[in-house]
């Protein structure tokens, strides 16, 4: 059974677990150069502006590279290897690494899915057919 | 300022498991480093080291236990494998500016029976998105940067199989190394994958053990027992973004391309030579990619002519059969093979040339570098 530790949402990661759990994707769009930022922090890593919206992105973009994951770091990993884990460039503009339910190609495109876990909601991507 | 040498080399053997406490280990590396100089340790007056989460000893407990008489410097690097030649390179500083003269450097660890750093959970704002979704341990992410500079490069997993047959080729005569069986391109191809594109071969061998550098003034080091490895230069480079935490690399654009690439121009300018001018690369490789990406952004070769001058075989790279075979200090005996081969000290596995060696540490985002020079 895949019983992955769960994530400890805090001050700057609340709200994207949050969204999550509703099958949203949200992430922090920067007041200063409006851009797009990942992972979630008090300042904008490009113009250092600390303040930010939470913004509902769609979780679409193409695969950078990834990795075929064979050995099993952790025992909570080993009924799942192998598997993908992808560094996905969101359409949005930030990029993301997340598991892959199959082997991409460089460019792939890919969609978001929703993954429940007890307690919490894992954002994966599935490559487009 | 005054010139810098790194004056002599220490080390405990590297073992699966060392039944000994980290700080036995770091000092019996560090008192061995003084023994080859020919320095009495009571003129030490300087500690640097460095450490990943709890894995190691502060320098405060080995200047304790080497019954210091006192220090004037002291570094503890909450670094990883990037921190070697940073070290060196900050130890050199004091030195030159006369605020130090004679400084350990050293990287101790039951890196094998401990804890294991290549699948540690570092601090930071990165790491509670990648612990939960199994994208957890080093070899992943540097995977990850692997598998696109082969694409971009039209190199394939022959040439990270060039890196660790050549590599493996200097382990076999190295005593020190913990992996010595012969290796070719075919038991390359059929060692088990850990993580695509890296096989077992391709990655380092965690160890316990402890290396050491004594690092003092070129004048001092003149009237010591070993001929000096002249500190030509050294740098440490970040780009933007360098990431929050060890592990995160998702706001680095370009993963073909990793600090020696940045590095590159103010090491060779500093130390007054270019690459045309290396005879040795000491070049990290947790991984064997690191290597290829290395040879590439030091300027040694043409970007994604990297496999074929390991298979060359036309610049001696990492003679001690590199982390992937000696074992992985984080890089430290890196540089102490490094010093051996500027010192003409590498036995069966000298360079014939070895006026100039550049060492890195470091596989990513950020590192350093250093240029060790003969004294002429
Ligand atoms: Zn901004």
């Amino acid at each position: 059974m895949n019983t992955p530790a769960p994530p400890e949402p805090d001050h700057d990661s609340g709200p994207f677990w949050v969204a999550l759990d509703e099958e949203r994707i949200v992430l922090q769009r920067c007041a200063g150069c409006d851009r797009l930022r990942f992972p979630p922090i008090g300042r904008c890593p490009w113009c250092r502006e600390p303040r930010s919206t939470w913004t509902p992105v769609d979780g679409r973009g193409r695969v950078y590279s990834w990795t075929v994951v064979h050995h099993a770091f952790e025992p909570a990993f080993a009924d799942d290897v192998p598997y993908v884990v992808a560094t996905v460039d969101l359409d949005d503009g930030p990029r993301i690494a997340l598991r892959c339910a199959g082997v991409p190609d460089f460019g792939t495109r890919v969609s978001p899915a929703f993954v429940r876990h007890d307690g919490w909601t894992e954002l994966r991507v599935v490559p487009d057919a | 300022m005054r010139e810098v040498a790194v004056a002599g080399v220490g080390y405990t053997p590297f073992t699966r498991a060392s039944g000994r406490p980290v700080l036995d280990l770091a000092c019996d590396a560090a008192l061995a480093a003084c023994t080859d100089a020919g320095l009495d340790p009571a003129l030490v007056d300087g500690v640097g080291t460095h450490s990943v989460g709890q894995d190691s000893e502060p320098a405060q407990a080995v200047a304790t236990a080497l019954a210091s008489p006192g220090l004037r410097w002291v570094v503890d690097l909450a670094m990883a494998g990037q921190a070697p030649c940073h070290l060196v390179g900050l130890a050199a500083d004091a030195i030159a500016t006369g605020r130090a003269e004679a400084v350990l450097v050293f990287r101790a660890l039951n890196g094998r029976s401990g804890a294991k750093v290549g699948s540690a959970r570092f601090p930071g704002r990165g790491g509670p998105y990648r612990y939960p979704i199994g994208y957890g341990a080093y070899p992943m992410y540097i995977a990850t940067w692997a598998n696109r500079h082969l694409h971009e490069t039209g190199q394939t997993t022959d040439d990270l199989g060039a890196v660790a047959v050549a590599h493996r080729r200097y382990a076999v005569l190295n005593d020190r190394a913990v992996v010595r069986t012969p290796l070719d391109l075919a038991g390359h191809r059929a060692s088990p994958w850990v993580a695509e594109p890296f096989r077992v071969a391709d990655c380092t061998r965690e160890v316990d053990g402890a290396c050491a550098l004594l690092v003092t003034t070129l004048e001092r080091a003149r009237d010591l027992r070993r001929p000096p490895a002249v500190v030509a230069a050294a740098a440490y480079r970040a780009g933007p973004r360098p990431g929050l935490d060890l592990g995160d690399h998702v706001l680095t654009d370009d993963y073909t391309r990793n600090f020696t690439d940045l590095v590159r121009d103010e090491l060779f300018r500093r130390a007054g030579v270019t690459p045309a001018d290396v005879d040795v690369a000491e070049l990290y490789d947790c991984f064997s990619s690191v290597v290829l990406m290395s040879l590439e952004g030091l300027g040694l070769c043409d970007r994604g002519a990297a496999g074929e001058l390991v298979r060359s075989g036309a610049l001696p790279v990492n003679t001690h059969g590199g982390l992937l075979g000696e074992g992985y200090l984080h890089g430290m005996n890196t540089v102490a093979e490094a010093v051996l081969q500027v010192q003409g000290r590498g036995g069966v596995r000298q360079s014939a040339r070895h006026d100039v060696v550049v060492a890195t540490s470091g596989a990513l985002m950020d590192g350093s570098a250093l240029v060790l020079t003969r004294d002429r």
